[in-house]
């Protein structure tokens, strides 16, 4: 039993458990937790914490003396806050905070949990744009409904993308759907790193929609190559 | 800068300070070298040595790195090249103006990084698998690589961290680049593009056309160029004392800029990866509220400076609502890249691309004794050409000629 109420009893917690033990499986978590002073340097660097209630603090304390309740409502509720920058990185007990939070995210995602399909609502569109064409943000994303926020220079910017692309000296640049101009061989290659080291299956956990959509784009280019997956 | 103006006083980066910040020897990192090679030497992989002529810097805690100056393979970054591209086009007009061979590839993809620290959809072996493809696509060109994102860049020492002490995770790459039919390939160093312009800054200073000595400058540091496997960033006892990194700004004073300081120099720009994309408002808050606003206020800048994507995208793009609810904004934002390039007479929107920049930054031109107008005329008329028909593209060619 934590320290906290249980804020999801409806969970065994065999299964919160289970995924406990599958974050501590990886290979990387043994080098990003040795201990928690409990001294609050990462919470002072963190940019989450002075916007929401997120503790780094928190997360390598309940990881250190695995709380397998608290780890599994920060894995819910808090793990998505993180900003990734890795300022936490400055702990004098050498601990990541921001990789332990890492690996949290990707088991979550792993295990299709809600609160990680909701947290990636919204956000396929980047998913299909880097694993589709190798780049993760493009010039066509630029378009005034998208970045209303940014101001009328993304409307100039849309309004004239086919010329101001092609008023970029570097000749890789000239793209409007990609970042610069990839090879489809080394698309291709790229794909196959998505097949053979488990990247699509996740994709099946948290969006489904998503995965069938991947898998047809990818399977006929690589049918195109020769490969059947 | 004036007591009463409510600066922090602060020259250590312009002159050498009485305190002297020595780092202890006993808490520095192994360092991987040693382990680099000795894989190599054990058949696991090839190491792509870094090409001669090198400049070599001070990391950390002391140790040399290598950094090319020419020869290099130029690994590109998403958000540079889509969404600020004067940003990439900087980097290779340095390379051009200084005669410097280099590579810019189509066989190269995104790290990946962005999108795995935004929503952790990939896997430790996926993302050393990307890493090591495109370091063997390097290899392959016989030019090395120079990693222009500062995500990419931190990311891919991680990756090397990984593989230099996880085997199941190096040998899982290994099989899947074979199946891919490349060689497993590891860099002597992980070079950011920011270094290189470090290493060159002497030389980028004495073509120096424009002069800066006017110009009040804040740094931004890149986290993950600093803060992610720390030990190999670039210091220097001249710069801060040491106590910070000295990329970004030993280029500034070496341009007769002045670093002015600010309280909130270690704080990240607020991008967060997958907030920059769907939860703006925390992005658009922390860069106002905790970095332009306190830059403003304590050092009343030109121009803030930083050497990653996500920094001058976050930055530059967030300005804008804060101008909207009246918050003490309005610093335009560039890269060192850029501010080196135009220190050196590059064109304002040929080269550069401000263009494709929210924040205003026709004052800071004019503070440079650059004719912004004249320049926008003459880009809107290659515009015109490149409408009509008369030209496909805007050339290196034509930018030189210009």
């Amino acid at each position: 039993m934590g320290l906290f109420a249980d804020k999801y009893p409806n969970v065994a917690f065999e299964e919160k458990s289970r995924l406990w033990e599958e974050v501590k499986a990886d290979p990387r978590f043994p080098t990003y937790l040795y201990g928690c002073y409990e001294c609050g340097i990462c919470v002072a660097a963190c940019p989450s914490a002075r916007f929401y209630d997120f503790s780094p603090r928190k997360i390598a304390q309940a990881a250190a003396r695995e709380d397998v309740e608290l780890i599994y409502e920060q894995m819910n509720d808090d793990v998505w806050n993180c900003s990734q920058c890795f300022s936490c990185n400055r702990c004098p007990r050498q601990n990541s905070p921001g990789g332990v939070i890492t690996i949290l995210r990707e088991v979550a995602v792993r295990n299709g949990l809600r609160s990680a399909k909701q947290a990636l609502e919204g956000y396929s569109r980047i998913i299909y744009k880097i694993m589709g064409t190798g780049t993760q943000v493009s010039p066509d994303m630029l378009q005034p409904d998208a970045f209303p926020d940014w101001g009328p220079q993304v409307r100039d910017v849309s309004a004239d993308l086919d010329a101001w692309r092609r008023a970029l000296p570097p000749e890789t640049l000239h793209t409007v759907s990609t970042g610069w101009q990839v090879d489809d061989k080394t698309i291709i290659e790229l794909y196959l790193i998505w097949h053979h080291t488990g990247v699509m299956d996740m994709i099946a956990e948290v969006d489904e929609g998503l995965h069938m959509i991947l898998s047809d784009v990818m399977e006929e280019k690589l049918e195109e190559a020769g490969y059947q997956m | 800068m004036a007591d009463d103006a409510g600066y922090i006083p602060y020259d250590a980066v312009n002159t050498k300070s009485s305190r002297r910040f020595e780092r202890q020897p006993e808490y520095a990192p192994q360092d991987f070298h040693a382990r680099v090679f000795e894989l190599e030497a054990d058949g696991e992989w090839i190491v792509q040595r870094v090409p001669e002529p090198y400049v070599e810097v001070m990391t950390k805690y002391g140790r040399k790195k290598k950094i090319p100056i020419e020869l290099t393979w130029h690994h590109k970054s998403c958000g540079q090249c889509g969404h600020i591209p004067g940003y990439s086009t900087s980097i290779f007009w340095l390379n051009r103006k200084l005669g410097l061979k280099y590579v810019d590839p189509t066989d190269q993809t995104s790290c990946t990084a962005w999108n795995y620290y935004a929503s952790a959809t990939s896997n430790a072996a996926a993302q050393a698998s990307v890493a090591m493809r495109n370091f063997a696509a390097a290899y392959e060109t016989g030019y090395y690589p120079l990693i222009h994102c500062g995500t990419s860049y931190g990311h891919y020492k991680e990756v090397r961290e990984e593989m230099l002490h996880h085997v199941e995770v190096r040998h899982q790459v290994r099989d899947v680049l074979k199946k891919l039919g490349k060689p497993l390939v590891m860099p002597e160093e992980v070079v950011h593009y920011s270094e290189w312009v470090h290493a060159m800054r002497d030389r980028i200073a004495a073509q120096q056309t424009r002069d800066f000595s006017s110009l009040a400058v804040t740094v931004h540091p890149a986290c993950h160029y600093y803060k992610l496997v720390q030990e190999d960033a670039i210091y220097d006892p001249d710069i801060y004392g040491g106590q910070r990194t000295a990329t970004v700004s030993a280029l500034i004073a070496a341009l007769g800029a002045e670093v002015r300081d600010y309280s909130t120099w270690y704080d990240c720009c607020g991008f967060g990866f997958r907030h920059i994309l769907v939860q703006r408002d925390f992005t658009r808050s922390f860069a106002t509220r905790r970095k332009i606003e306190v830059m403003k206020e304590e050092a009343n800048p030109d121009v803030v400076i930083t050497h990653d994507t996500g920094c001058v995208t976050t930055l530059d793009k967030s300005q804008f609502v804060g101008k909207a609810h009246g918050a003490n904004v309005g610093v335009p934002v560039l890269s060192d890249a850029q501010f080196a390039a135009l220190a050196m007479g590059a064109h304002p929107y040929r080269v550069c691309q401000l263009h494709w920049h929210s924040t205003e930054y026709r004052p800071l031109l004019e503070k440079m004794n650059i004719d912004h107008g004249h320049a926008w005329a003459e880009f809107q008329g290659d515009l015109k050409k490149l409408k009509s028909g008369e030209k496909e593209y805007l050339s290196w060619e034509d930018v030189d000629a210009g």
